[in-house]
């Protein structure tokens, strides 16, 4: 099984990364673009077959190492 | 009075932090990561900067997890000093013994450069020797030295004098150079026995070297 974790900055923390990107798109003349958020995806391949147990440990990887919940928020995928 | 210093792959400032140290007259260790044990004899437990595991993931992630952060952990407990210089910093919160986060630069650029410093608080043994709102100058080094807290810990931060030191121009306006909240360049747990500051004063300990303001921090620690 495979895992997807995507990490990005909590709402609310300001992300210098996005809005640098932001404005480098403002710069190239696409317009529309209301916000920038830049994150890390993170893939792992899981020995585990069932996706209840897999998904617990995954959230266990990203509280303890993966993310730093002070100021980042986790999502998961599994893909079997 | 006995001074461990961590040393992680990818620390580099182990031995400019021994130096200081020495010339104030303190024996010194330096610790490998690997260990896991710390000595009963040290007094101080530095962690020093640098780039540990080479930033990968979050800077100091990877370090919270050597053999020897066990052995910190219980050396915290125990209630004896630990500070943490920039890298340092980053290791103690990403290991939760201090507050908060160290968030990539606002301007998204590395940070080398002399930059003063406002003491906010001396009720505590690092800066005991230091006159609150004095103006040091002391080189910054960093990528990611922007703190980040919520604003309720930020709260209890000042609730508790928890503050150590603020970034500010040479007339101790505040000056921000990296995104910090409330422009912090330093803080300390709540009993007062962790500290940790993105600013090196290991770096300013001779006057012809730009600064010996580093001098009188880290006087604060030494008993005998």
């Amino acid at each position: 099984m495979k895992a997807i974790v995507n990490i990005s900055l909590k709402a609310g923390v300001l992300d210098s990364q996005g809005k640098a990107v932001h404005h480098a798109l403002d710069a190239l003349n696409f317009d529309g673009v209301t916000d920038v958020r830049v994150g890390k995806q993170i893939v792992l391949q899981l020995d585990e077959t069932d996706a209840t147990k897999a998904k617990e440990s995954v959230i266990q990887m990203c509280e303890a190492l993966l993310a730093n919940t002070v100021i980042e928020d986790y999502e998961i995928e599994l893909i079997s | 009075m006995k001074v461990g210093i961590l040393q992680f792959p990818g620390t580099n400032c182990e031995y400019d932090t021994q130096y200081a140290f020495t010339m104030l007259g303190c024996s010194t260790e330096i610790i490998w990561h690997q260990e896991t044990s710390i000595s009963p004899t040290v007094d101080l437990l530095v962690i020093a900067g640098g780039f540990s595991y080479g930033d990968y993931l979050r800077s100091g992630a990877i370090a919270r997890f050597s053999p020897v952060m066990q052995a910190v952990q219980e050396y915290a407990a125990s209630g004896k000093n630990i500070l943490g210089i920039c890298n340092g910093f980053q290791v103690l919160t990403e290991s939760h013994l201090l507050p908060g986060a160290l968030k990539r630069n606002e301007s998204l650029h590395f940070i080398s450069q002399h930059h003063h410093l406002k003491v906010a608080s001396t009720d505590n043994t690092f800066l005991q020797k230091m006159q609150k709102d004095a103006i040091v100058n002391i080189p910054i080094a960093h990528h990611d030295g922007n703190f980040y807290i919520d604003p309720q810990s930020l709260q209890e931060l000042y609730d508790n004098d928890q503050i150590l030191l603020h970034y500010c121009d040479e007339n101790g306006e505040l000056l921000n150079p990296n995104g910090s909240v409330d422009s912090i360049a330093g803080i300390c747990n709540k009993e007062k026995t962790v500290f940790g500051l993105m600013p090196h004063p290991e770096r300013a300990m001779e006057r012809i070297l730009g600064s010996s303001d580093g001098r009188m921090m880290l006087e604060g620690f030494i008993t005998t």
